[in-house]
Parts: C-alpha cells; structure tokens; sequence
C-alpha cells in the first residue's frame, strides 16, 4: 500500500459522507493486493483511531463515531466472516451496559472493536449480579462496562467486589459519560482502568495481549 | 435586589447585586422530606415543598419544578422506572418500530396526571414566591425527546435514513413541547428551560443541527409564550453559539468540557452564559474544591452581567452533599458581590 495516506484519507472522508460503497471499494481494491488482516490493520483501525481523536477534541460528533464504526463493522464482517481464522486471536471479552438503559455508548464501542478484527461477546443490559454471574460463567477475561447514569457508575465498584470475593480476574474497563466528566471516578470504583472512545479500548486490549504474551 | 431582580439585570447584561446562581436541585428535595424518590415525585405539593425548602436553606436564585426528564415521554404513555438514589430512567421505547411514528399523535396535557402534577406544583410555587423568584419550567426539545421515545440507534438511524418519517416525529413533538412549556407559563412558570441534549455538538455535526435541531428548535421556541434559555446537559455548544443566537432565547447552558471564558465572549452580550460547574465532580468534592471551582466560575464569567452560575448538566446528582451546597451558596455571596473584585 504505497498511497496509504491518501487512501486513509478518502476513506475517513467516503465514512463520515456515509458512503459505504465507497469505502467498500477502497478496502476491496487494497485487499486484493495485501489481504484482509493487513488492509483492517492499516487502514480500518486507523481511520476510526483518527475519527475517535476528533471527538475527544471536540471537532467530530457522537453520531459520526457511530455511523462510521457501524459502517466499518459491517464492512470488516464481510471481510472476516465471524468464523474466519484471520480473526485475531485474544483475551476472551465481553461488554455490557450495567444498570443503565443508554445503550449506544456501548454500541459504539463494540463496533469499533469488532472493526479492528476482534471477537467481543455483547451482553446488552445486565444487574450486577446478572453480570458477575455472565463473566464468570463465560470465562471472561476483559469485561468492558458502559454507563451514561451516574448512579450506575457508582454501582460498578459492587461488580468488582464481587469478583474479587470470587477470586475472579477479569480486567474491569469502564467508560461513559460520567467518566468523561470525572477522570478520578474509574478509580473510585474500582476498575481496572478506564476508556474514553474506542481507541483507548483498543490500546487497552493490546496491552493486555502484551502481557499474556510476555 | 429580589432574585428575579437579580436575574433580569444580568439577562439584561448588566451587573446586578451578585452574581446570581441556580442550584438546579431536583430529588434532594425527597432528601428535605425524609421521603424516597419515587414517592417525593409522586404528589406536586411534595415537589413544591421540597423546592421552598432548598431555596430557603440555600437561598439561590431561582424554584425548579422540574420532575425528572422522563416524564414527558411517561405522558405520550411510556414506562418510568425509578431508582433509590438516582433520577428515574425510560423503560422501554413507546417506539419500536418507525412504522408506528405516522399513526401517532401527541397527547394532550389536560388530564395527562403525570403532568398535572408538575402544573400543580408550579401554582403552588407562584403563589408562595410571588413574583420574586424566577420559576424555571423545562421541556425537552422536541428534536432530543426521541432518544427516550425509540432509543438513541434507532433515532439515529430515523435521522438519517427515513428523513420524511423523522419530519412527521417532529411535527407531533413540537405540538406537545409548545403546548406542555405554555401550559407551565400559564400555572405561573416565569421562564422555561429547553433541554436540547441531542442538538450539541458532542451529539451531531453543525451541518446536521443546521438542517435539523436548530428549525425544531426556532419553530419551537416561537411560539412559547415567555422567555426561554437552551441548554444542551453537558454537550458541548461553542461552535453553534452564533447559530443558538439566532434562535431568539435568552440562555445558554454551557458543558464544563468548554472553557466559561472562550464561551462568554463568543456569546458576545447576545445570550446569558448558565453554568457549568462539574456536577459529577461535585460528588466527590472537598468544600476547598468547591470554593475553588466557583471563585473560578465567578472569575471567568461574571464581569458585566450577563451570566448565571449553576451545574453545568442541568441537574445536580443526588450524591451531592448539602455541606458541598452550602459552601457554593456561601462562596457566592462571599465572592460574588459586584463589582467582582
């Protein structure tokens, strides 16, 4: 992929003009010539890092990350059909609203993170109890916990308490808005660590693969 | 100078007494009653009640009959489900498939109990604050009332794939917001509060709000009989500032993600700047932070009028203590005396 600037470039640009065919076409062009892994990895994972960045800083909104993650989804499905042995190998994950009835946090997160070619079990909403039960039963090793509501911020620190007693050792991920609002509340409740967009719950996944790998 | 005297001089954009301030309390009122918070916003008087209490331990600048944001789609006959320490959220969606939206129509606000109960709190309120404490009804934008109507993917999705079936969603919601904010001005609210979360620019781009939340909300805002401010519950607004100018409202509630003094200026005496203390922050805030944060308010914003200090999402967590509420309601009167020094 010797133009791999100007192909990112048009396709962040066919993504948030909604132009799905168009973004088709420049993956299917580069994916003839290098595969289906290497075109996700140097083209799909950094576009939506780009877009994501934008948000943080103010200059993209929240329904652009959504329609270009659920674009990429799509698009990476096709690529790397759900049993395809191209898909990476990885922790064993799992993402969750907790209490909350706001679910597109977490949509978007696990679009972004099906994009970048990895497999994520989507538990929609659960209880705390509901969930401490899912993770341990499934063998979770990441769980990624999205809350919109304070008050289900808050409860986040009795799922961790919970695994703890169990001698559980998922990595608790946490993000949402009342994270964003308060940067020390991740700890306050316990998790693991904290993630602002799917970037930062992509760099986190890789740096646990890191350590299991070490 | 009463607090509506206060606040219209700094509407006015001139410095009037103190800086003015909005504790936008809501369920610490059931805290004042020793009730929980279902059965605190059960009865108007409650909320009444609970209103003249705060105000008289705080002594802020305005009465805040605002239930709990999911009431408005709890009258077009949604489900309420209330939690013991937190606002109560929408159940499940009344839509659940766009098919539904060009067959319904918006409720009417007689009769509709769980509105009635807000209309007979405000009557309360107008009657015990006279006309010296501005009263601040809400509605929600009839652009940003869907996400509790059919979910915020779904809604997504409406916006951008079935434009003639978002425009009729539109239409019946702007029947209901108009006639629920003039049903509050005739109880006795003073101003009413447009709660457009969905028309910041954390939620869509500019180019999108243009073509959509921002005609909603000017056809909107036309036609409600008193004066309004729009606040957009923690998004961020600094881009669209000379666009909500255009909108003919008073206010503007600004995010903590921006900076109070950037925002000011850009609202360049057009708009009166509402906020934006950290309200998540404020739960686990020292009274020293406190202080801090609302000198540091004062110091960006107060100069000339012009701006009301409150929470920066419309709305302050039941986690907030009273002694972190007294020490905000001290600090202003200490610090807040004009000319700010």
């Amino acid at each position: 992929m010797d133009n791999i600037k100007q192909v990112l470039i048009q396709f962040e640009e066919a993504l948030l003009n909604l132009d799905k065919i168009g973004a088709r076409s420049l993956l299917l062009a580069n994916e003839d010539k290098n595969g289906s892994a290497e075109v996700i990895n140097k083209i799909v994972v950094p576009a939506l890092k780009h877009i994501g960045d934008a948000w943080q800083n103010g200059s993209l909104a929240l329904s652009q990350i959504y329609m270009s993650g659920k674009i990429c989804e799509q698009l990476v499905d096709e690529l790397l059909p759900a049993a395809s042995n191209q898909r990476r190998s990885q922790p064993k994950m799992a993402i969750a609203v907790l209490n909350d009835y706001h679910f597109l946090g977490k949509r978007i997160i696990y679009s972004q993170i099906r994009s970048a070619g990895f497999e994520v079990i989507d538990y929609g909403r659960k209880t705390v109890d509901e969930l401490v039960e899912a993770v341990c039963r499934d063998e979770i090793e990441i769980i990624f916990i999205s809350t919109l509501m304070y008050p289900s911020a808050l409860d986040i620190e009795q799922v961790v308490e919970k695994l703890e007693k169990l001698a559980n050792k998922v990595k608790v991920i946490v993000g949402g808005a009342p994270f964003n609002m308060d940067e020390k509340l991740w700890q306050q409740v316990g998790a693991y660590a904290m993630g602002v967009d799917g970037n930062e719950a992509l760099g986190w996944i890789d740096k646990l693969m890191e350590g299991k790998n070490e | 100078m009463t607090p509506l005297e206060r606040v219209l001089t700094t509407l006015g954009h001139k410095e009037p007494d103190r800086v003015p301030f909005f504790l936008l309390l809501t369920m610490h009122g059931a805290k004042e009653l020793g009730m929980t918070i279902k059965e605190y916003f059960s009865d108007g008087k409650n909320v009444a009640e609970g209103q003249l209490r705060m105000r008289a331990k705080y002594g802020h600048d305005c009465l805040f009959p605002f239930f709990y944001a999911p009431i408005e789609v709890e009258a077009w006959g949604g489900e309420v489900i209330f939690n013991e320490n937190g606002p109560p959220n929408s159940g499940a969606p009344i839509i659940q498939n766009p098919k539904q939206i060009l067959n319904m129509n918006a409720p009417t606000i007689e009769g509709n109990d769980c509105l009635e109960k807000v209309l007979e709190c405000i009557r309360i309120l107008k009657e015990e604050a006279k006309d010296e404490v501005p009263i601040i009804g809400v509605v929600m934008s009839p652009f940003s009332l869907p996400v509790m109507q059919m979910g915020f993917e779904a809604y997504l999705k409406l916006i951008y794939e079935k434009p003639e079936v978002f425009e009729y969603l539109m239409k019946i919601n702007e029947e209901f917001a108009v006639s629920w904010a003039n049903k509050q001005i005739d109880a006795g609210a003073t101003a009413i509060t447009y709660f457009d979360p969905i028309s910041s620019i954390s939620m869509v781009p500019r180019e999108l709000f243009l073509k959509t939340g921002f005609w909603v909300a000017k056809r909107t805002l036309a036609r409600i009989k008193g004066p309004t401010g729009v606040h957009f519950a923690s998004g961020r607004c600094l881009p669209i500032i000379d666009d909500v100018a255009r909108l003919g409202t008073s206010i503007i509630g600004t995010s903590v993600l921006e900076d109070l003094a950037e925002v000011k200026s850009k609202c360049n005496r057009r708009l009166t700047v509402l906020g934006n203390l950290n309200g998540i922050e404020m739960c686990r805030w020292t009274k020293k932070e406190a202080k801090e944060a609302v000198k540091n308010a004062i110091d960006k914003a107060a100069s000339g009028g012009g701006f009301i200090l409150a929470d920066n999402h419309g709305e302050i967590p039941f986690q907030v203590s009273e002694e972190i509420l007294i020490t905000i309601a001290k600090t202003v009167n200490k610090y807040g005396q004009y000319p700010i020094k």
